[in-house]
């Protein structure tokens, strides 16, 4: 989508630029090349030659229209701020609540569950050796811990994003807990936060669960489910950010997000589901990494591809099909052990990068991040930067305050090039579901997660506290946290006491449902897990049942 | 000693053990080994204590790295008793990753040779692997 080479009608305009290049080689002597993440070269000036604006209307247009490219609606963060919405896990329930209540009170306005590692690798909190169970998430294996994790918060009223692979568990004891409370499932709304299987298989974080046909299926029945009983939840978010995590370059992320994302509304519409419908419930994921105007460009250039996308290659019509929704989370590969309230800076400015790049909520990252999961300190200052962006440095005046900025508009050209070359080799490879399959993209980003570590390692990228300013001797080292361990071992024997209590039949009898609904090809998976939950079944069963039945995630992995 | 010939590789082992699966950490520093001249068993993550002990025997390892990234260095005790119960006190145990320092001396006092954290160079790596290794097939010559 280059545009074509502008005809400047400015006098003196030739003149005027050999002369600065003159002046510029003159004194800088040997110029360095420089490349961005993505491997653009990135040059020292840029002007009307490289970009203006004699396609405005095709390739930016109006903030609330297609291409989107400035923004997906009329009004952006001057009309309605965007979610703050900080991703939280620790402990347990009770310990959960605590920091979701303090959190809310410091500026928060939505909610973000993530589950102890446990819950991830699909297993129940007495299955695993209690030194682990908490550290890193909030441990959620029943209906009533989900109902703790959540006492006192108005679940018609607030955005609940859930961190819940398939089969989707979380979201099960979160259905059953508004059962429980008496909340209509139609008032329930957010975001199955990490549904997107292709990115756990891709990034390595949770292929164990299921295999990858159950996982595809799963994801069907879970959309289905959603369209048809809690039509205000997201079923899908598709994720990048575990992908640049893992260290796909930002183009690469945002290329391979927008291929699942083809594979997925390729999957709803073969299986019968109308595009526009399915294509209006989407929404993104991703990481914003330091690298400032590299990461507004691909926000802006990734809006632009799949507005393109869903009118061309999906024929919808519908503008409101084609927002290109996001969340997004300030890049914790970035932040350092070393110094670490240095990191305070970095978030800033990974901050700065999402709210220019035109994002629709955010978390921001705890200054010890690399250390530990957040203390409340670190927690309470992560949300005071989205508080102190949003309400001192006048950021909100002006929408896509950017645009037309000659580097950022060439540049968010090139990303697009950049981003159309990864999902062409994508397609070539016969789309996302086929290079997963085969190792393609798991490939692509080893390579790029080594180029990287050994540009920090030869110098060529600086990372403060690492490679330079690195000799500072007070290296502050945060506490980690770590959870009250009676706490923990009264959860555990209490969730021994609740497999006991509970009507073992009825449960059983559920499980034996959720098996037969996973051999029966026309029955709703999902909807057998929810039945699951709600007798009383623990995520650990529901997920064991699913794996014996659908088979366990066979990873492919090379160092 | 003129007559010496090429030593054979390095075995080394690099896995991760317990909850978490982030494993670009093990992925580069498994790759470094490699590329150093060793010959790398890899796993994905989520081994259990009993699986890595196992491959170690079965693999015929001489160093095992550990990367941990998210609280599993808090159960490395555990393996490191379970490597000793099954005469594998020989083999050298290197971790890598995030382990707060406050914690540190609980690793060393388990046994566990060498702690790496971010910011640790690829040549201190190879280096400390090589010298354990060396130390490893020492005692093994000694016992043998």
């Amino acid at each position: 989508m280059k545009p074509d080479p502008v005809q400047l009608p400015l006098p003196g305009f030739d003149q005027e630029l050999t002369d600065w290049s003159e002046r510029y080689a003159a004194q800088i002597g040997e110029d360095r090349v420089v490349r961005n993440r993505s491997g653009i070269e990135v040059r020292p000036l840029y002007t009307p030659g490289d970009w203006s604006d004699g396609r405005y209307l095709e390739d930016l247009g109006f903030p609330g229209k297609p291409p989107y490219t400035r923004g997906i609606y009329p009004t952006m963060h001057r009309g309605r701020r965007w979610s703050q919405r900080q991703l939280i896990g620790l402990g347990t329930p009770a310990d959960y609540n605590a920091r979701v209540k303090s959190t809310l009170d410091a500026g928060g306005n939505a909610i973000s569950l993530i589950p102890c590692n446990s819950v991830f690798r699909g297993v129940d909190c007495d299955e695993v050796p209690t030194a682990l169970l908490g550290t890193c998430g909030t441990v959620v294996n029943t209906i009533t811990h989900m109902d703790g994790c959540l006492d006192g918060v108005a679940l018609a009223e607030t955005s609940t994003a859930l961190n819940d692979p398939s089969p989707f568990t979380l979201f099960a004891f979160l259905l059953g807990t508004a059962r429980r409370r008496g909340v209509p499932w139609s008032q329930i709304s957010g975001t199955s936060n990490q549904s997107d299987y292709i990115s756990h298989f891709v990034a390595n974080h949770m292929f164990f669960r299921l295999s990858l046909p159950g996982s595809r299926r799963l994801l069907l029945d879970h959309i289905e489910f959603c369209q048809q009983q809690v039509p205000k939840w997201n079923p899908l978010s598709v994720v990048g950010q575990h992908m640049q995590q893992a260290g796909a370059t930002p183009a690469e992320a945002m290329g391979f997000t927008i291929c699942s994302a083809i594979q997925y509304a390729d999957d709803c519409i073969a299986r019968g589901m109308a595009a526009d419908a399915v294509l209006r419930k989407f929404t993104f994921f991703f990481d914003i990494s330091i690298s400032f105007f590299e990461e507004v460009a691909k926000f802006r250039a990734g809006r632009r591809i799949w507005a393109r996308i869903v009118r061309d290659r999906f024929g919808v019509a519908d503008a409101r099909a084609m927002r290109f929704k996001f969340h997004a989370q300030t890049s914790g590969a970035d932040l350092t052990r070393q110094q670490p309230l240095n990191n305070i800076t970095r978030v800033t400015v990974q901050a700065l990068a999402g709210i220019f790049g035109g994002l629709q909520s955010m978390h921001t990252d705890g200054y010890d991040e690399a250390i530990t999961c957040p203390t409340t300190e670190s927690a309470r200052i992560a949300i005071a930067t989205q508080n102190i962006l949003r309400e001192e440095a006048s950021l909100c005046d002006v929408i896509d305050p950017l645009g037309g900025s000659y580097y950022v508009e060439t540049l968010t050209d090139q990303m697009e090039v950049e981003i159309e070359q990864v999902i062409a080799r994508v397609d070539a490879a016969g789309g996302m579901y086929r290079a997963v399959e085969t190792g393609l993209v798991q490939g692509m980003i080893g390579e790029s997660a080594l180029a990287f570590q050994q540009e920090v390692e030869l110098g060529q990228r600086k990372v403060v506290g690492v490679n330079c300013f690195a000799e500072r001797a007070d290296d502050l080292e945060p506490a980690p946290y770590r959870p009250n361990s009676q706490a923990i071992q009264r959860l555990v024997a209490d969730f021994v006491d609740y497999k006991k209590q509970r009507n073992g039949k009825v449960a059983q009898k559920a499980i034996d449902g959720l098996a037969r609904s996973a051999i029966a090809e026309d029955e709703n998976i999902f909807a057998a897990v929810v039945q699951a939950a709600e007798a009383g079944a623990t995520h650990g069963e529901i997920v064991a049942c699913l794996r014996a039945e659908l088979g366990f995630g066979n990873p492919l992995i090379t160092p | 000693m003129s007559t010496e010939v090429a030593a054979p590789p390095a075995r080394v082992l690099v896995t991760k053990i317990g909850l978490d699966g982030h494993d670009r950490g093990s992925r580069i520093v498994a790759s470094y080994l490699r590329d150093a001249g060793m010959e790398v068993v890899y796993t994905p993550p989520w081994q259990s204590i009993d699986a890595v002990v196992n491959i170690a025997i079965q693999e015929d390892i001489e160093l095992i790295g550990v990367s941990t990234l998210a609280t599993d260095h808090l159960i490395v005790p555990q393996l490191m008793d379970a490597l000793g119960k099954a005469g594998l006190g020989d083999v050298g145990v290197i971790v890598g990753g995030i382990v707060p320092a406050t914690e540190h001396e609980d690793l060393l006092a388990a046994g566990v040779e060498q702690i790496f954290g971010p910011g640790a160079t690829r040549e201190d790596i190879i280096a400390c692997g090589l010298e354990l290794v060396a130390r490893t097939r020492a005692a093994r010559r000694a016992t043998s």
